[in-house]
Formats: structure tokens, C-alpha cells, sequence
């Protein structure tokens, strides 16, 4: 789960993070508001989605007075930002953050992440602040120092120090920069993060250590016991479709083809959505139902596949373990005697009781494409999507009863 | 032979009397699992699918004798369960539970490490599909019917992709010896170079497959070490050429997040070193048949 960047300097406030002065604003009045609450000369007005490279997506506005930055805030709230991270759809903005503007002497990179390689938290740094991540790695790989975390004791401050010294940062910065970034690293275990990211942390000219920004995401598996991380979430940032699929307990992802996917697994939803383009298609979303395909999973998987106007066929792929072709069979006659599915239907049974499964969708009388084997379910849907694009080209959309 | 897992193996089942514990408990006895023994905490003293039920894996360990344990307990409950496993003597634990926060299992692959590794016990999963010895025991959740006995082996993340490969192999005859699934959690306790190494001293398996997906480093390590080490032919096939980056495929650790964890280059770095790369998830049987057929 990710969170927005004034919600993150909050939470790494609390463990020790020094961040300038700033307030949530969620109209241009309170925008002012806040600034004047704030104080000084110039301030930053910051539109809070989740997603980096907002800066040059005209996300950020530098503004010298009340009346500007109450023009910023409306020009931001209710705009669709694009970045490289949103993908084309964007991202809108409900909210802004208004933040005192500090004058930069230099940049740093700072973040946390939980390494597969090693299995442990790494703390990555450079002094090629405010660039990306992946174009330090790439641009200037020698800059990057890290530190890998000993789970048993937890990071230490020599650990902290070396980054400090790493850095080149003025030995007074010292004690403010080991605490920031211990703090950083208490605040990452403590709340099960999965990362934290602070680009920039900055040395003002005043000699002063900041957070300008600051990013955090958290394992979805321990929310759980972080009610506190799981109220920031912000639904209006994420996919409808995918919220609508997680609420339900579904998986769901949504990709920019025409084949929608109703599959148990996460691996074989994954290789059916490959076969699907090895059959020439392009898949529509990614989704695992789980386990058992009930009646109503198989309904709910439906809907959510069809909320997507793009979808024109469907491909249903189970592969019955513990549960049953022939239960898997009856959800999907009973799913379908429910709702009116007007795109090509495929659906490919596999595993306990097949026989009986298949059985069960041919009596049904349902236009239901039986396909046998992954590869003919690839070929049929493909087939059947082509063929019926070419008879109805005017008709668009689908219908639900 | 075949690896981790026979008949003689004796298994205690931890969370035995939850609604999942207890199905897959009747379903592992029937398959001919050596199920003796079952863990819940407060309920030591009844019994459940036959075998009796202990308050402690200490317990459970010296009454019983078992020397593998099955883990079907809730997640938040699940990592601590692990760890009583391996301090009970267990030799290999299968954890089958599906959400397990990653930090708690970062300790307990740090807990793990205060035993020596001749003595230390072999994790597998979490979120797994567990081990299965065609015709000689079952130590998970998969359909046993759909596994015929022979020569292969078969090492994935996915459950129903493993169902899809194994079902695969069956129709054209191919048995296999041992199919593991390691789980598609981000931290997990075997890797796919764990278990080749397995493989490749049994000798009982003549080939192995292996089914990746996106997200991680563990195929290409898993590909370093059958071009060092494997003398025995690898197919592989590695699921997710069409997710997007950046975005979770249903496992936790499904997300390509750094260079070199989409599946493309998994391919690429698996083909380089002399893995047969399937070409697609319907030709997994097919593909090792050929490599079979140019073995023999």
C-alpha cells in the first residue's frame, strides 16, 4: 500500500525525520490559510498523489505570496496528473500539500528497501540527490553507498555514520543525520514498510538538514497489526476496478488489451495471460479468484472483468485441485443464468472431475466455447474475439441485468 | 528415491484442528502421508483425523518422532510457528499459509541461522503449494491424482501452474519424482537453487523443471548455478512476459522492481546458461520431452 508524501513526513516526524513546516490544504482558501499559518516569504504548493516525477508534471509550484499560492491550489485540485509513473490515465488530485520553501546548498538521496537478494532492510545513499533512483544507478552507479541491516540487532549508528561520512556531510551535520536516518529505519520496521524513500533530503543554506520529500509503502501482509498505516490509505488513488476487486477478495489488475481473464492462481493467471498473446491477443487484466470458484466468486469476477469497456471475450481457466470441475462447472452455469455476458465466452476446465465439469457446461445450453487443453482456450478466445470484432464493429459496450 | 519426502516420512500437521488444517489432514492421510501427530495450542489431549493432538511441537516431536511438520496456521500467527518447527528438531517444515508479513520472515530465516546447516531444518514456502513424492507421500494442498510417479522433477513458485505442468507431463507419460513449490512470497525459506542442488545429488531424477515468474532474483541465481554446477538437463518456463512493471500479480512477491526480474530477462539469463526455455505454458510437457528424448 502507498501513502501520500505529507501523510509519510507525519509518520517520519514522529521517528525523528526533521521536515519543514507545512499543512494539507483541500481548497485554494485553505491553501492560504495555511501559508499564512506557516509563515515567511515563499512557499511550495505540492499536488499529493501517489506517484513520483511530480515536479515535472507541473505537479509543484513555487509561489512568493498568499494570493499566488492560493492560485496554484486551484489550478492543481482536480487536475489529472501525468507522470511516468501513473501510466497515460494519471493520476487526479483531491488534495495539496502546502509546504515553507527552503533555499537548497545540496541534495541527497536516501531510501529503504527490503532486499530479496540478501533478505534484509538495505539502505541505499548518494550524494546525486533529487534524480531517481534508477537513473543513479545507471547514470552515476559509483555514488551510491549501502549499508545491508542485521535483522537480528537492527541498524546501528556506526552503520549511519559511515553513510554520513560517505556523503562528505559537514561533520556538524553529524548527530542530525545519524538520528534521520535511524529514525527513518525505526519508522521502516515499525511499521512494516516495505520502503522509504526521502529524494531529497537536503542541506539548506542555512545549514540545516530537511526532508523535502519523502515517500513510504507498506506490506499489504502486515496491515493487520498497523491499523493506524491502513487508515492513510487513499482509494481515490488506486484503480476502481482493483479497489472494487480487492473489497470483493480478488485479485485484479488492469492492462490495456481486449481479452479479459477469469483464472484460478496467480502463476497460471500470469501464463494464461502469456498464452493469450502467444495466441496473437492481447490480455485485458490480470485475476485470480482464488482457490475455490463458488457460485458467487465466479459472479463477482464477471462484473469486474466487464466493468472494463475495453473487454470484448473472456477466457475463464480453472485448474480444479481440492475443488471440483464439476462445482467449478455449476458456479459458472449459475453466474451466467444471472447476467447477460454479450462477449464471446471460453472457458477451459481442468483437473478433479473434468469429465463431469465439461459435461455440465454442455448441457447447460449456454453459448459457452468449451476448450480442452491451455493453448486451444488461447486460440479459441483469440479466435472467437476476431471473428466477432468483425460482425459488430458498431456495437460497443456490455450489458448487465 | 526422490527428495525431502517418502512414505517413511512421519509428519506432525501444526493448526490441525482449524477447517483447513483438518481437510487437508484427511486428504494427506488418504493419499498414504505417515500423518501422526497434530499442534494446537489448548486443544493437547483430543484427537483429529485419526492421530492425536498436541499442545507444543516439543511435544509433538518427542512423542511422535516426526521429523516434518505441515504449517496451515493463520498468518499472523504463522512465522512463530515456523520458528517452535525448527527448534523442535524438524528437519523440514512446508508452510503452506498465504499472507505472512515479509519482516516476520526475515527473522525467522534469522532465526533459523542460529542452528548449523547439517543441522538446520529445510523451510519451504511460505504460500506454497508444498512437496509432493508421486506415490509415496503428500505434504501440501495439491491434487495428488494428477501426479504420476517417475524421474522428474519439478521445482516452481505457482500451484495451478505446477498443476498445469504436472497434468502436462502426465499426458505424455511423464512421471516425476519430487514436485516442490517454493511459494510466491517475497522472502521465502527454499530457493529454486536450494532445491536444484537436491535434484541434481538425487538419483532417482533424471531432468528438472523449473516454473519462475516475475519479481526477484532467484532464477538467475538458480541459472548460475545449473551452468556451474548441474549436470542434469533444466527446462524451465517462466510465467509473467505480458505483466507491466511495477504492478503485484496476485503473489506478494510477483512485482518486477529492478533490472533483471521481468520475465524476459529471466529467460535470457536462463537460456545463456543452457536451460531449455519452453515457449509457451502449453508446451511445458512437450519441452521436456524433447530434452528426455535428446538425453536418451
Amino acid at each position: 500500500m502507498d501513502i501520500h508524501e505529507y501523510q509519510a513526513k507525519v509518520l517520519l516526524a514522529d521517528f525523528g525525520l526533521p521536515v519543514p513546516p507545512g499543512g494539507l490544504a483541500y481548497s485554494p482558501e485553505q491553501a492560504a490559510y495555511r501559508a499564512r499559518e506557516i509563515g515567511g516569504e515563499k512557499w511550495v504548493v505540492k499536488a499529493q498523489i501517489h506517484s513520483g516525477g511530480r515536479g515535472k508534471a507541473g505537479g509543484i509550484k513555487l509561489c512568493a505570496s498568499e494570493d499566488e499560492v492560493s492560485e496554484a491550489a486551484e489550478a492543481l485540485l482536480g487536475k489529472r496528473i501525468v507522470t511516468a509513473q501513473t501510466g497515460p490515465v494519471g493520476k487526479i488530485v483531491h488534495r495539496v500539500y502546502v509546504e515553507a520553501a527552503v533555499h537548497v546548498a545540496r541534495e541527497i538521496y536516501l531510501g529503504f528497501v527490503l532486499d530479496r537478494k540478501t533478505e534484509r532492510v538495505m539502505v541505499v545513499a548518494s550524494a546525486a540527490g533529487g534524480m531517481e533512483i534508477e537513473d543513479i544507478a545507471h547514470s552515476k552507479p559509483d555514488s551510491l553507498l549501502r549499508v545491508s541491516v542485521e535483522p537480528a540487532v537492527g541498524m546501528q549508528s556506526f552503520q549511519a555514520r559511515e553513510l554520513v561520512f560517505g556523503l562528505g556531510l559537514d561533520p556538524t551535520l553529524m548527530q542530525p543525520a545519524v538520528a534521520a536516518i535511524l529514525g527513518c529505519y525505526r519508522a521502516f520496521r515499525d511499521l512494516d514498510a516495505t520502503m522509504v524513500e526521502i529524494n531529497p533530503l537536503v542541506v539548506t543554506s542555512e545549514h540545516q538538514l530537511l526532508a523535502l520529500d519523502a515517500k513510504m509503502s507498506f506490506d499489504d501482509n502486515a496491515l493487520f497489526r498497523r491499523p493506524a498505516v491502513a487508515e492513510l490509505r487513499d482509494k481515490s488513488q488506486e484503480d476502481p476496478r482493483e479497489t472494487q476487486a480487492a473489497d470483493r477478495g480478488l485479485s485484479y489488475v488492469g492492462l490495456d488489451g481486449n481479452i479479459g481473464c477469469i483464472v484460478n492462481g496467480a502463476g497460471l493467471a500470469m501464463a494464461t495471460m502469456d498464452m493469450i498473446k502467444h495466441a496473437g491477443g492481447e490480455p485485458a487484466n490480470f485475476l485470480d479468484i482464488g482457490g475455490g470458484a463458488s457460485p458467487d466468486r465466479v459472479a463477482k469476477s464477471f462484473r469486474v472483468v466487464l466493468s472494463d469497456p475495453k473487454v470484448e471475450a473472456i477466457l475463464v481457466n480453472i485448474f480444479a485441485g481440492i475443488n471440483r470441475c464439476d462445482w467449478v462447472a455449476e458456479g459458472v452455469v449459475q453466474a451466467l443464468q444471472k447476467m447477460t455476458v454479450d462477449v464471446p465466452l471460453v472457458v477451459r476446465l481442468a483437473g478433479t472431475h473434468v469429465d463431469e465439469g465439461r459435461k455440465i457446461l454442455a448441457a447447460s445450453g449456454l453459448p459457452i466455447i468449451r476448450a480442452n487443453t491451455l493453448a486451444e482456450a488461447a486460440d479459441r478466445v483469440v479466435a472467437a474475439w476476431r471473428n466477432d470484432r468483425s460482425t459488430r464493429k458498431n456495437k460497443k459496450g456490455t450489458k448487465l441485468s | 528415491m526422490s527428495i525431502l519426502l517418502d512414505q517413511t516420512t512421519s509428519v506432525i500437521v501444526q493448526g490441525i484442528t482449524g477447517r483447513i488444517g483438518a481437510f487437508h489432514s484427511a486428504e494427506m492421510l488418504a493419499y498414504g502421508t505417515r500423518v501422526v501427530g497434530g499442534v494446537t495450542p489448548g486443544k493437547g489431549g483430543t484427537t483429529q483425523a485419526g492421530v492425536p493432538v498436541f499442545n507444543t511441537m516439543k511435544e509433538a516431536a518427542e512423542k511422535t518422532g516426526a521429523s516434518a511438520s505441515i504449517v496451515f496456521v493463520p498468518p499472523p500467527f504463522a512465522a512463530d510457528s515456523i520458528m517452535e518447527s525448527a527448534d523442535a528438531g524438524m528437519r523440514l517444515c512446508v508452510a503452506i499459509t498465504d499472507g505472512i508479513p515479509a519482516q516476520d520472515m526475515i527473522r525467522v530465516k534469522r532465526y533459523m541461522r542460529r542452528y548449523r546447516q547439517d543441522q538446520r531444518m529445510c523451510l519451504i514456502g511460505p504460500n506454497c503449494a508444498g512437496v509432493i513424492s508421486p506415490g509415496k507421500a503428500l505434504l501440501g494442498i495439491m491434487p495428488g491424482h494428477i501426479y504420476r510417479p517417475g524421474r522428474v522433477g519439478i521445482v516452481g513458485r505457482s500451484g495451478t501452474l505446477g498443476y498445469e505442468a504436472a497434468s502436462q507431463m502426465s499426458e505424455l507419460g511423464i512421471g516425476v519424482s519430487t514436485s516442490v513449490g517454493i511459494g510466491g512470497d517475497p522472502v521465502n525459506g527454499s530457493s529454486f537453487k536450494d532445491i536444484l542442488e537436491l535434484f541434481e545429488a538425487d538419483r532417482d531424477t533424471d531432468a528438472v523443471m523449473i516454473i519462475g515468474e516475475i519479481g526477484g532474483p532467484q532464477e538467475a541465481e538458480a541459472a548460475v548455478y545449473v551452468r556451474d554446477h548441474m549436470s542434469k538437463p533444466v527446462v524451465a518456463y517462466v510465467a509473467g512476459l505480458t505483466a507491466p512493471k511495477g504492478r503485484r500479480m496476485g503473489h506478494a512477491g510477483a512485482i518486477i522492481s529492478a533490472f533483471g526480474e521481468s520475465a524476459d530477462e529471466k529467460v535470457g539469463i536462463l537460456r545463456e546458461a543452457g536451460v531449455t526455455v519452453a515457449s509457451s505454458p502449453s508446451a511445458l510437457g512437450e519441452t521436456v520431452r524433447q530434452v528426455l528424448r535428446k538425453q536418451a
